[in-house]
């Protein structure tokens, strides 16, 4: 233990005096690789580290989107323009969308853990269902069912079929997180004399809302990737535009560079917020 | 038969067809009794006890709460466990609420009690098991044994006529199960009805009207406590007693 203090502390004396700068609001928690205490200390170790990757990448993205765009106009800041008009909707879908799949996931989560056969049944078939079919398949599907028997708009059948699809994965997290909360937590609500609903509601739930904050943070950053897919659908995201300008001018390379550009950036800037609120969740 | 407050009759709880925890018991508990179950775990001491608010569904026999019974499949069973507080060997406090917010939640959830009204008494509680202080804590920032004192006053915000406990002690460090005992000494001279399950000999001899041996699933003796303890007609309960005493 000691000595891997040691090598630790070397290394960081080595480091240069700018670097050490950069992260000088980590360093005092650093230099004492024991001290270990509640809330706000814990992850500055490792969060440090996460904290350096996360940093060197979205630094190279966006030097690299800013060079492009400034000293390469010519395609480039075309292109940048062009495909950020499709930000909002990509971010519609995104929003909307999780919106749904949490309402989904709750009551499939729900239906797992319930104790009438019905309801486990319902929610078990709808979750093998969904996760056996590929995403860009059930996407297409709901996208023409839901347009040849309702008249839906696209980005509503979007919606629609994006939460239907995570709403199943939703609902695992769920039931993990409700089958997370200790068995005597609802056993003394139901010996205070509480229905096994109101139990659910405000016992068991509040807890599991807590447990499962992190997964749904990371089903949001999924879907904003995964949103990528509506695409096909003639929904004008950022991929869509990309594509779009692309076969007027043939640039492909030069077009995708800057769409995955752009959807690194929002990326990682939403996961370090998602980071940030777990944290903040942690220390409550 | 109105000064009994529990009444068990032939109790039996098999969890499946090879497994009987309980077997054919039969117990009655008067009005301000407090009586101690002991026995060796496995005995099905816990699983009687839960039975009592029906945590455990009784595979055969009946139990009175006064006249409620509460293994009829009609009884609303939520009149039952406001009736009977419940206190759990691992405390159980909702570990999201504050500690006035454990307490409010049965009163203010199940009979509707107004929030000021729900907190007023919640204060006296916590002023009764020596807690008024930690109002605004959350069950994390206590001790065990602050646990589980905050646990009896949720228990008895809902103003049961019974009080049961499962080894109410048995997840505590020593130093804490003092405290602990100390309330639920000043309970039973409140003349709370109390079914306990603990092997704290201390509190029989201070506190308990009587004392069960259980073994097996099965009630093998019943006695006040000194006389149970120190002359038991048992073999069984004889052996049982070399061991804790």
């Amino acid at each position: 233990m000691a000595s891997v203090a040691k090598t630790k502390q070397d290394k960081k004396d080595k480091t240069p005096i700018a670097a050490a700068k950069t992260f000088g609001s980590t360093k005092g928690s650093d230099s004492d690789p024991v001290a270990v205490t509640d809330g706000a200390l814990i992850p500055n170790r490792s969060n440090a580290r996460i904290f350096n990757s996360w940093r060197i990448t979205f630094l190279l993205a966006a030097l690299l989107l800013i060079i492009l765009t400034i000293f390469n106009p010519a395609p480039f800041r075309e292109i940048f323009f062009v495909t950020l008009k499709g930000v909002p909707v990509t971010f519609q879908v995104t929003v909307f969308a999780i919106l749904g799949s949490l309402v989904l996931g709750l009551l499939c989560g729900l239906g797992q853990v319930s104790q009438t056969r019905i309801w486990n049944l319902l929610a078990g078939v709808y979750v093998e269902l969904i996760r056996g079919i590929p995403l860009l398949v059930q996407l297409i599907f709901i996208y023409y069912a839901l347009g040849r028997f309702f008249q839906v708009e696209g980005i509503i059948a979007a919606i629609i079929a994006l939460s239907i699809c995570y709403g199943a994965y939703m609902g695992e997290i769920f039931r993990a997180g409700i089958q997370a909360v200790p068995k005597g937590q609802m056993e003394a609500a139901i010996a205070l004399g509480l229905s096994r609903g109101q139990a659910l509601r405000k016992v068991i739930l509040p807890q599991t809302m807590k447990i499962i904050l992190p997964a749904i943070g990371n089903e949001f950053i999924a879907m904003l990737k995964d949103s990528s897919l509506v695409s096909v659908i003639a929904l004008r995201d950022i991929l869509r535009r990309g594509r779009e300008y692309i076969s007027r001018t043939f640039l492909s390379l030069e077009t995708m560079l800057i769409v995955a550009l752009i959807y690194l950036i929002i990326t990682l800037v939403l996961s370090r917020i998602v980071a940030m609120m777990e944290e903040r969740f942690k220390n409550e | 038969m109105s000064d009994y407050r529990i009444r068990i009759e032939n109790l039996s709880k098999s969890f499946s067809s090879s497994i009987q925890a309980v077997k054919n018991a039969t117990l009655n508990v008067k009005i301000g009794e407090v009586v101690l179950i002991i026995g060796p775990s496995g005995s099905g001491k816990s699983t009687l006890l839960r039975s009592v608010n029906r945590l455990e569904v009784a595979t055969s026999g009946r139990i009175w709460i006064d006249d409620d019974e509460v293994t009829s499949p009609t009884i609303d069973i939520r009149k039952i466990r406001e009736e009977a507080g419940m206190v759990f060997q691992s405390f159980n406090l909702f570990a999201h609420l504050r500690v006035i917010e454990n307490i409010t939640l049965g009163p203010r959830t199940v009979k509707k009690v107004k929030k000021e009204a729900a907190e007023k008494q919640a204060r006296q509680l916590l002023k009764k098991v020596g807690l008024e202080d930690k109002e605004q804590a959350y069950p994390s920032q206590l001790s065990g044994g602050q646990q589980q004192r905050v646990a009896i006053a949720r228990a008895l915000a809902m103003e049961p006529k019974v009080m049961l406990f499962d080894e109410p002690t048995s997840a505590l460090d020593p130093e804490m199960i003092k405290e602990v005992l100390d309330v639920m000494l000043d309970l039973a001279k409140d003349g709370m009805t109390m079914l306990v399950v603990s092997h704290e000999m201390g509190f029989a001899r201070a506190a308990a009207d009587m004392v069960v041996f259980m073994d097996g699933g099965e009630i093998i003796e019943t006695g006040p406590p000194n006389i149970l303890f120190s002359d038991p007609k048992e073999e069984r309960t004889k052996k049982f007693l070399t061991h804790i005493l």
